[in-house]
């Protein structure tokens, strides 16, 4: 009796589960469109050992994110300790999302002579 | 590449036509490094790659030993898609010479990435070298995201605060200096208060005939501030050493040799035994340089024989190509 008990309860999960994986995936296509701002982006590219825009200017809530099309690897590292990527190497990408307002400058802790800024405005 | 040269292909990641025999004929240039002999207190250098032509007398002093640089062992774009062969072909070298060298000393960026696996193959490497002792500094390559931990784990165990440390060989001192650490927005290499308080103290008691030779990774002059080929604080270093009748200051990081005398110091850089980078402002960056397999040979003719004796005027030796 038990291991049968126990097949129907493994079942009814398996069963659960699928139903799960289908219809929240629907779901979650409304709750997009309904809720989200169109999420602001922006790109900053890293290549001849410079970062372009040296200067980026976005609204509060822009993702910013790096890219590294250098033949070397890189890092963005802020100046004032607010954020800091791992080593990029190449074709390497790094995002950080800018919820304050502000002047940010920032530089490669590897080649410190590339320097960059972007300013966060309201 | 003949025509033959197709069914020779070993491998050829880059689907180039390049064989790795043809690779490795065309990356001659590559295997560079600098045989450096001691003698009568003042230090000679030769490339390697160029050692045919050396005067056997010019091979015998109180000391000689190898300065390698720059294997950024990891590194695999089109500059050098095997930076392994190349130090292997550097290591060919010096155990070809014929007065074995003493030690190796490596002026950093041994790795490409910092990983683990990149220090292991150049360790690997340089175990079938003749010369069984390796000094290290580091390069900026290899202290990334752990603030050289793992460096300071495998090369800097006897070392002072991030690496630095002396030692002497034959009457001659040699100073260990690590300027790639703490490295600030829109500056050079940086040596640091700590360091330079050391470097006084380690120089004070020794008396004024005494060689020094100082090897760093970044160059210990203004080469060109413009792509950070230079050390902020150098200049403070260099006031400890003015007591000294010959100082010369070993460097790496810029890919290419030059050398530079000024008083009683002689400047000189080592070649990458990895890939070639370009003369100071001829390209829009200091990225590594692909150049036509035709070329290098000429290109990397700047290796060459440096005799560099003490009270030259102010000059930089940059040899001709070809």
């Amino acid at each position: 009796m038990r291991s049968s008990v126990r097949i129907a309860s493994a079942l009814g999960v398996a069963v659960a589960m699928t139903s799960l994986g289908a219809i929240p995936g629907m779901r979650r296509t409304v709750v997009t469109s309904a809720q989200e701002k169109p999420a602001s982006t922006a790109e900053v590219k890293i290549d001849n050992f410079s970062f372009g825009p040296v200067t980026l200017t976005v609204s509060v809530g822009t993702t910013v994110t790096w890219v590294n099309r250098d033949d070397i690897p890189h890092t963005v590292v802020s100046t004032d300790k607010v954020f800091k990527s791992k080593v990029l190497d190449t074709d390497e990408k790094f995002s950080y999302t800018f919820t304050k307002p502000g002047d940010y400058p920032y530089f490669c802790s590897i080649h410190p002579k590339m320097t960059g800024k972007v300013v966060v405005t309201n | 590449m003949s025509g033959k040269a197709k069914d020779e292909l070993l491998h050829d990641h880059n689907r180039d036509g390049v064989d790795r025999r043809g690779f490795l004929k065309c990356m001659a240039w590559a295997g560079t490094g600098a045989f450096c002999v001691i003698k009568g207190g003042v230090l000679n250098s030769f490339s390697l790659s160029r050692l045919s032509e050396m005067n056997p007398a010019d091979a015998k002093g109180e000391l000689s030993f190898v300065q390698i640089s720059d294997s950024h062992m990891g590194f695999n774009k089109p500059a050098n898609s095997d930076v392994a062969a190349t130090l292997q072909a550097a290591v060919a070298k010096i155990n070809a010479l014929s007065i074995p060298p003493e030690f190796l000393l490596h002026t950093g960026d041994i790795s490409h990435l910092s990983r683990p696996e990149e220090f292991d193959t150049v360790d690997q490497i340089l175990k079938s070298a003749s010369a069984k002792d390796v000094f290290f500094v580091p390069g900026e390559h290899d202290v990334l995201n752990d603030d050289g931990k793992q460096y300071l784990d495998r090369y800097g165990k006897a070392a002072q605060g991030n690496g630095w440390y002396s030692f002497e060989k034959k009457g001659v001192h040699f100073i260990g200096l690590v300027n790639v650490m703490n490295l600030k927005a829109g500056g050079l290499g940086t040596l640091g208060h700590d360091q330079l308080e050391w470097l006084e103290k380690d120089v004070k008691h020794l008396k004024s005939s005494t060689p020094i030779v100082v090897f760093a990774h970044i160059p210990l002059w203004a080469m060109y501030p413009e792509w950070g080929w230079g050390t902020e604080d150098s200049a403070q270093a260099l006031s400890y050493l003015k007591k000294f009748g010959s100082v010369t200051v070993l460097n790496g990081h810029i890919h290419q040799t030059m050398q530079k005398i000024e008083g009683n110091v002689t400047f000189h850089t080592a070649a990458s035994t990895a890939f070639p980078q370009p003369k100071p402002g001829e390209a829009p960056s200091p990225g590594p340089m692909k150049v036509p397999a035709e070329q290098l040979r000429s290109l990397l003719g700047i290796t060459d024989v440096n005799h560099v004796r003490g009270q030259h005027a102010l000059a930089v030796v940059d040899s001709n190509l070809g």
